[in-house]
C-alpha cells in the first residue's frame, strides 16, 4: 500500500523506546508498504467505506507536528469517561492512555498482591513476545494462522505503547480494571492524528478479571486503530467490555483478537456509539475443549455514521460453545454492516454456536446489511444463525400510542426496549447503567426528537 | 359523550362497517354484541385509529372533539381507551415506563411525581389480582390470556379515560378474573370524574352479568340492527343471532369478518396498508 509522506521510517524511528519496538515498527511499516490496498471487492471489506479513507490527512501520533504537544487531561474535557468511572464505582485498576501513549496507571493493593500486573509494554521484560503470543490466533489444529489485515501492520508501525494486563494463575481481581483512551486530545483545530491504541490482556489458568475499556475523542478528524489481544487461560473467566464513544470526526478500524483455553469463559460486550466510521473486527478462537464465548454488541448510528462489524466464532476444540448477539439501530442516513462467520474446525465435536444479528432501520435514508456465514468441517456440531433487518414495529407503536404515549416517545421506548435484552446480560458493574444513559441521551437525535 | 355518526370503514377497500350510529354518555355501559364477522372488533380498532383500517365516511366525537382525523395517541389523550382483545407484546418496555410517559406527556404528572406512580400501580394490581412479578415484566410479554386482560384493566384504572372500549374483555378469563376486572370497571363508571362511559364488545352475556349494561346493541354485517335494554342480551342467549342476519343465506360474508381477520394474521401485518 502506498505510504503517505508522513508515514516514513524516519517518523517511526522518532518514536523512540526499546530497540525491539523500533525494529517491530520498521517491520510493520515494511509489511504495510508490501500489502495490497484494501478494496471493497474483498469479503473483509465488502459494504465498508474503506475507499473513502485518506491517510494523507492524518499524521501518526507522536511524530512530526504532533510530537511534544501537551495533552489535556482534565476530567471535564472528557465527560463520557468521567461518567463511566462514576458508573463503575469501585475499581481494581485504572490506566489512562492519551493518543496511544500510556500516561498513568494504578492498581489496587489487593490486585498487586495477587501478582496481577498492569503497565506499559515499554518496560515489560518479555518485550515483543507479549505482543506476539496472543496476536497469533492459531486454532487448536494449528493448521492456519489468522491473517492480520493491512491496518494491523500500520498499527505496529506507529505503536507508541501498549497497556498490558497480566493476571496470574488462580488470581481473582475483585473489581473492574478500567482502561481509558483519550484520543485526538489536542482539539479540533489542531493537526489530525493517526493513533495506534493497543491493549494486551492475559489471564492465567483459573484466573478471573473484568476489564472495561472506553474510547473517547474530541469532535475533530481522527484516525484510530484500536487493537486488543486477549488470551484467556484454561478454566479462566474474563469479562471484557469495550465502549466506543468517539467524536463525530473519528474513523476507527478496530480489531479484537481473542483466544480462550480449556473450560474457560470469555464474555465480551462491545458498544459502538460514536465516530463517523467505526469498524470492529472481532475474532474469537475457542482453542481448548469446553471453552465458551459470549460475544455481545450494541450499536447506534445517526447522521452520516457507519458502524461496521466483522466477526469470527472459531471452534477448534470439542464441546466448545459460542453465543453471539449483535444488535443495532440506524437513523438519518446512517448505515451498518454486520458480517459474521462461524467456523467449526475438524475435531470440534459436540460444539455449539449461535449467532444473532438484529437491526432496526429508523428512517428511509438509513440502511443495514447483515451477512451470516458458516464454515463447517466437523459433522457433530450444532450451529444456528438468525439475522434480521426491520423497522420499528407499528403494532407496538400503535399499542403504546393507544395508552396516550406520543409517537416519538413510543419509538424511543421501543428502541430502548430493543436493547434491553442485551443490557441485562452485561456482567460488568456500571457498564449497563453507563450505556443505558448514553443511549437514552443519543436517542433524541436518532428518532428525530420528541 | 362519545358520539358515533354514520361510520363507514373497512380494510383493504373491503367495507366492514356500513353506517354505525351510537351515543355513549359518561357513566353509561353499552354492550355491543354480534356474531363472528359482524364488525365488532373492526369498530374497536377504527375508533382507536389502528393502522390499516380506513374510514370512508362518518364522524366520531368525544365531548365535541372530532377524533377521526387524530393520531391514536391524541385520541387517547382526548380520553378514549381500548382494552385490546390480544394485547401487543412490547419487548423491553416496562408497563410503568409507558404509563409514566403517557401521564407526563398529558401534563397530568411531572417527571418528579413519576415515582409515586409505583405505589398506585401496586395498589390497583393487588385489587385486580395481578402479581407484583408481572408488573416488572416488559409489557404483555409472556402473559397468559387472563393476565393480559387484567393488565389491560390495570392500565385503564391508572389512565382514567372518559370512554373505554372493551374488545372481548371476557375472552380468556376465568370466572374469578372476570369478576375482578368487571368490578373494577363498573366502579370506574360510578366513581370517575367524570364517570367512565363503556362500550363493551362481546359475544357472550356472561360479561354483562358482572358488568350490567343499560343498553344492548346487536351488530350484524356492519350495522346496528337492534338496540334494547338488558333483556335483549337474554333473548340473544336463547335464540342466537340468526334472526338478526340481513341475509342468512350469505355465509361467505361472515368469513371476511373479525374471525377471518384474526386468522389472516392481520394483528401483525396489514397487507395493502400504509
Amino acid at each position: 500500500m502506498q505510504l503517505p509522506v508522513s508515514y516514513s521510517a524516519r517518523a517511526a524511528r522518532s518514536l523512540g523506546g526499546p530497540e525491539w519496538l523500533a525494529q517491530r515498527r520498521l517491520d510493520g511499516l515494511d509489511k504495510f508498504a508490501a500489502s495490497p490496498p484494501p478494496v471493497v471487492d474483498e469479503d473483509l471489506w465488502r459494504y465498508s467505506r474503506i475507499s473513502e479513507l485518506d491517510l494523507e490527512q492524518y499524521v501518526p501520533s507522536g511524530t512530526g507536528a504532533t510530537a511534544g504537544l501537551r495533552p489535556r487531561l482534565e476530567a471535564d474535557a472528557w465527560p463520557q469517561s468521567a461518567a463511566l468511572l462514576e458508573h463503575v464505582g469501585e475499581r481494581s485498576g485504572l490506566a489512562v492512555v492519551v493518543d496511544g501513549a500510556l500516561v498513568s496507571f494504578e492498581l489496587s493493593a489487593a490486585a498487586s498482591a495477587s501478582g496481577t500486573v498492569l503497565g506499559s509494554v515499554l518496560d515489560n521484560p518479555r518485550g515483543s513476545e507479549v505482543l506476539d503470543q496472543v496476536t497469533r490466533l492459531n486454532s487448536a489444529t494449528g493448521k492456519e494462522e489468522h491473517e492480520p489485515d493491512v491496518f494491523d501492520h500500520l498499527a505496529d508501525a506507529f505503536l507508541r505503547d501498549a497497556v498490558v494486563l497480566s493476571v496470574p494463575a488462580r488470581a481473582r481481581v475483585d473489581h473492574p480494571i478500567v482502561i481509558v483512551h483519550l484520543l485526538g486530545s489536542r482539539g479540533a483545530d489542531e493537526v489530525a492524528q493517526a493513533v495506534s491504541a493497543r491493549t494486551v490482556i492475559e489471564l492465567g489458568e483459573a484466573a478471573e478479571a473484568t476489564v472495561i475499556e472506553i474510547f473517547v475523542s474530541g469532535d475533530g478528524a481522527l484516525f484510530v486503530v484500536p487493537i486488543v489481544d486477549i488470551a484467556v487461560g484454561d478454566a479462566a473467566l474474563l469479562s471484557y467490555n469495550a465502549i466506543q464513544q468517539l467524536g463525530a470526526g473519528a474513523w476507527q478500524l478496530g480489531h479484537q483478537r481473542m483466544r480462550a483455553g480449556r473450560d474457560s469463559r470469555l464474555r465480551t460486550f462491545t458498544a459502538s456509539l460514536g465516530g463517523e466510521y467505526a469498524r470492529f473486527r472481532t475474532e474469537s478462537v475457542l482453542a481448548g475443549q469446553g471453552g465458551s464465548a459470549e460475544l455481545l454488541a450494541a450499536y447506534l448510528g445517526d447522521g452520516t455514521q457507519m458502524h461496521d462489524f466483522r466477526t469470527l466464532q472459531e471452534h477448534g476444540a470439542p464441546r466448545t460453545k459460542s453465543d453471539l448477539v449483535f444488535k443495532g439501530a440506524v437513523g438519518g442516513t446512517a448505515r451498518s454492516v454486520y458480517s459474521g462467520l462461524i467456523r467449526m474446525r475438524h475435531g470440534a465435536k459436540g460444539a455449539d454456536a449461535f449467532q444473532t444479528n438484529r437491526n432496526l432501520v429508523l428512517s428511509d435514508g438509513a440502511h443495514a446489511d447483515s451477512v451470516p456465514n458458516l464454515d463447517i468441517e466437523e459433522n457433530d456440531v450444532r450451529c444456528s444463525h438468525a439475522s434480521a433487518v426491520g423497522q420499528i414495529d407499528r403494532e407496538q407503536r400503535f399499542y403504546l400510542e393507544s395508552r396516550g404515549v406520543p409517537p416519538a416517545v413510543a419509538e424511543r421506548l421501543i428502541l430502548l426496549g430493543f436493547f434491553e435484552d442485551l443490557w441485562v446480560r452485561i456482567a460488568a458493574p456500571g457498564v449497563r447503567a453507563h450505556l443505558a444513559a448514553a443511549v437514552a441521551a443519543r436517542l433524541d437525535g436518532v428518532t428525530g426528537g420528541s | 359523550m362519545l358520539k358515533i355518526s354514520g361510520l363507514h370503514a373497512g380494510v383493504d377497500s373491503r367495507q366492514i362497517l356500513r353506517g354505525i350510529d351510537l351515543e355513549v354518555r359518561s357513566g353509561e355501559i353499552h354492550a355491543v354484541m354480534g356474531p363472528n364477522g359482524s364488525g365488532k372488533s373492526t369498530l374497536a380498532h377504527v375508533l382507536m385509529g389502528r393502522p390499516g383500517y380506513e374510514v370512508t365516511s362518518g364522524s366520531v366525537t368525544l365531548d365535541g372533539v372530532e377524533l377521526l382525523g387524530l393520531e391514536p395517541f391524541a385520541r387517547a389523550r382526548a380520553g378514549l381507551f381500548l382494552t385490546f382483545q390480544y394485547p401487543i407484546e412490547v419487548p423491553g418496555v416496562p408497563l410503568a415506563s409507558a404509563l409514566t410517559e403517557s401521564l407526563v406527556a398529558a401534563g397530568r404528572i411531572t417527571e418528579a411525581e413519576a415515582g409515586a406512580l409505583g405505589a398506585r400501580l401496586s395498589e390497583e394490581a393487588a385489587e385486580l389480582g395481578i402479581s407484583p412479578e408481572i408488573l416488572a415484566r416488559p409489557m404483555n410479554v409472556d402473559l397468559s390470556g387472563g393476565e393480559a386482560k387484567r393488565n389491560e384493566t390495570l392500565q385503564l384504572a391508572i389512565l382514567r379515560p372518559r370512554i373505554a372500549i372493551l374488545d372481548e374483555l371476557d375472552s380468556g378469563l376465568d370466572v374469578d378474573a372476570l369478576g375482578q376486572v368487571a368490578r373494577r370497571i363498573e366502579r370506574a363508571t360510578r366513581e370517575g370524574d367524570p364517570p367512565l362511559g363503556v362500550i363493551a364488545i362481546t359475544h357472550y352475556r356472561r360479561l354483562l352479568a358482572e358488568l350490567p349494561a343499560q343498553r344492548v346493541h346487536v351488530l350484524s354485517e356492519g350495522r346496528i340492527v337492534a338496540s334494547g335494554g338488558p333483556e335483549l342480551a337474554e333473548e340473544l342467549e336463547r335464540t342466537g343471532y340468526a334472526a338478526y342476519r340481513e341475509d342468512a343465506a350469505a355465509p361467505g360474508e361472515a368469513g371476511l369478518g373479525d374471525a377471518g381477520l384474526g386468522e389472516l394474521g392481520l394483528g401483525e401485518t396489514f397487507p395493502g396498508g400504509l
